[in-house]
């Protein structure tokens, strides 16, 4: 029995001005599956995760989810669909001038009516699911640390408990301890939740343990798809080459910065 | 010349372009502030930074203006014996001039700069992108507030600076240049009409739109990194300032006489 991918991407194409960004992405990602994208900086990750999100109109292909197309959704249709979403930011997007329990259910006093005790006891509850201890959430984004900003950014996404979960860039920054407790944090949310996820990364040690496969972009489009066990050896020299962090290979600088309309 | 000719063309089209997103923010804002939900916390926080925390900055700047007024329209007015004048001329430039530009210049440096560079933080630093994943319109949620907030301080700021700068005047014209008292009142009040105030606060109401319009519109479409949110926050105060002072000439040109 073949299962309905959650969330299909055909020939999805963006570009900016002259500078054509996405050039046909192709993607698959099936229910409770963990797809990471990988690729150099400005190859169209966050962007191909953006159109997804409707926070960018794709020029043209089609994304399905569940079988919805997103492309042509009109706002009201969109709007419902990011419901089903969670999404973390590279630096975290945490509202600076709301406290931790304020930015921990945002999304949730804005669907439902929640008293400020109910708020409270509903944050206080997610991020010592992440290892957070409860007083945190009387504290503001700027009074706490990288790593623990990532875990309230993470317990925002949960807090919700969406359908799909996206993650832009979830370690970096951080110190690889640090990143290994946020790895198996989103491992475990993501397993706990049920929610298919897509993670977007450059750490490939983070890629090895949160992702059952694994897509790279390049020049916009998708090089090499497969289960994460097959990463280390594709054949394909541009994703040996990221895979591996070697320096020589057909990904040079010069090559990137060609790649990214430079 | 072809050379020429593109530039022309491309500038005339950026130009145009701009004009055109203005436009839609403008429409966007207006028509939010409007619709439900409605983020009366944001509204709150909103008004009590424009309207409660200018109130030093445009006080000081309305009072010493009275002040100057008082003294220089008595040394002009002096050389041709019109001395009993100064408190109607104070009054009538303070609540139909001075008073409306003077705190919306103010504001706009406060209030401008600080929306474009808070929303523009927002925005390279993906909070705004963040608010549309929240199942939040962040017009709504940003926007229309900060436009209804400077809309309706405005005018209270003015109001409060109107009778502050009055004071100064009064405050030159009976300790400095030995005015009766009782009869600088009566002056300031003689040839006052409902009018004038009413028309320096409609001009209040128009430039809190414009300063807050103007704050969020640059900040939203704020370039990348702290250049970007620089810029943002220069434009902003530059083009409130700019449009204050044409809009003043508008709205004084059609209340005219």
């Amino acid at each position: 029995m073949t299962t309905t991918p959650k969330i299909v991407m055909q020939g999805v194409t963006k570009s900016f001005g002259d500078k054509q960004v996405l050039r046909g992405i192709d993607l698959e990602v099936a229910p409770e599956e963990s797809l990471a994208i990988i690729g150099t900086s400005g190859c169209g990750k966050s962007v191909t995760l953006k159109c997804l999100l409707g926070l960018l109109r794709a020029d043209g292909g089609s994304i399905l989810v569940d079988g919805v197309e997103m492309i042509d959704a009109n706002r009201h249709q969109m709007e419902a669909m990011r419901q089903r979403f969670g999404m973390t930011f590279q630096f975290g997007a945490l509202f600076d001038s709301l406290p931790i329990w304020e930015n921990v259910t945002f999304r949730l006093r804005q669907r439902q009516t929640l008293s400020r005790t109910e708020a409270r006891h509903i944050a206080a509850e997610t991020i010592t699911q992440l290892g957070l201890a409860s007083h945190v959430i009387d504290q503001f984004p700027a009074e706490l640390s990288g790593g623990m900003q990532k875990r309230v950014a993470l317990a925002r996404a949960i807090a919700d408990k969406p359908e799909i979960l996206l993650f832009d860039e979830p370690t970096s920054g951080l110190d690889p301890i640090t990143g290994g407790v946020i790895d198996s944090l989103i491992l475990d949310s993501v397993r706990r939740l049920g929610a298919t996820a897509l993670t977007i990364s450059h750490d490939m040690a983070s890629v090895r343990r949160i992702a059952d496969k694994v897509a790279m972009v390049h020049k916009g489009v998708i090089i090499w798809c497969g289960s994460a066990s097959e990463m280390d050896n594709t054949g394909i020299a541009e994703v040996d080459q990221f895979v591996h962090g070697l320096a020589d290979g057909p990904l040079t600088l010069a090559a990137q910065a060609e790649a990214r309309g430079e | 010349m072809i050379g020429f000719l593109q530039n022309i063309g491309r500038t005339s089209l950026a130009f145009l372009a701009a004009i055109g997103r203005l436009v839609l923010f403008t429409s966007s804002a207006i028509r939010w502030t409007f619709f439900p939900p409605y983020y009366l916390r944001q509204l709150g926080r909103q008004v009590i930074d424009i309207g409660y925390y200018s109130l030093p900055v445009v006080g000081l700047t309305t009072l010493f203006s009275g002040m100057v007024l008082a003294l220089q329209s008595y040394t002009g007015f002096a050389r041709f014996s019109a001395e009993d004048t100064v408190a109607t001329v104070v009054v009538l430039s303070v609540t139909r001039e001075l008073g409306p530009v003077l705190a919306g210049l103010m504001v706009a440096g406060r209030i401008g700069a600080s929306m474009a560079a808070e929303i523009g933080t927002m925005r390279v630093t993906d909070q705004i992108d963040a608010l549309d994943t929240l199942s939040t319109r962040p017009m709504q949620y940003l926007v229309a507030p900060r436009i209804l907030a400077g809309t309706i301080c405005l005018p209270f700021l003015v109001l409060v600076g109107d009778l502050i700068g009055v004071f100064g005047g009064y405050l030159v014209g009976v300790y400095r240049l030995g005015f009766n008292p009782s009869i600088y009142l009566a002056r300031t009040m003689e040839f006052l009409e409902i009018s004038d105030v009413t028309l320096g606060l409609i001009k209040a109401a128009v430039f809190g739109f414009l300063i807050a319009l103007m704050g969020c519109y640059h900040g939203y479409h704020s370039g990348r990194g702290a250049e970007g949110v620089g810029r943002a926050t220069t434009n902003a105060v530059v083009s409130s300032s700019i449009l204050i002072l044409i809009s003043n000439y508008l709205v004084t040109a059609l209340f005219f006489g």
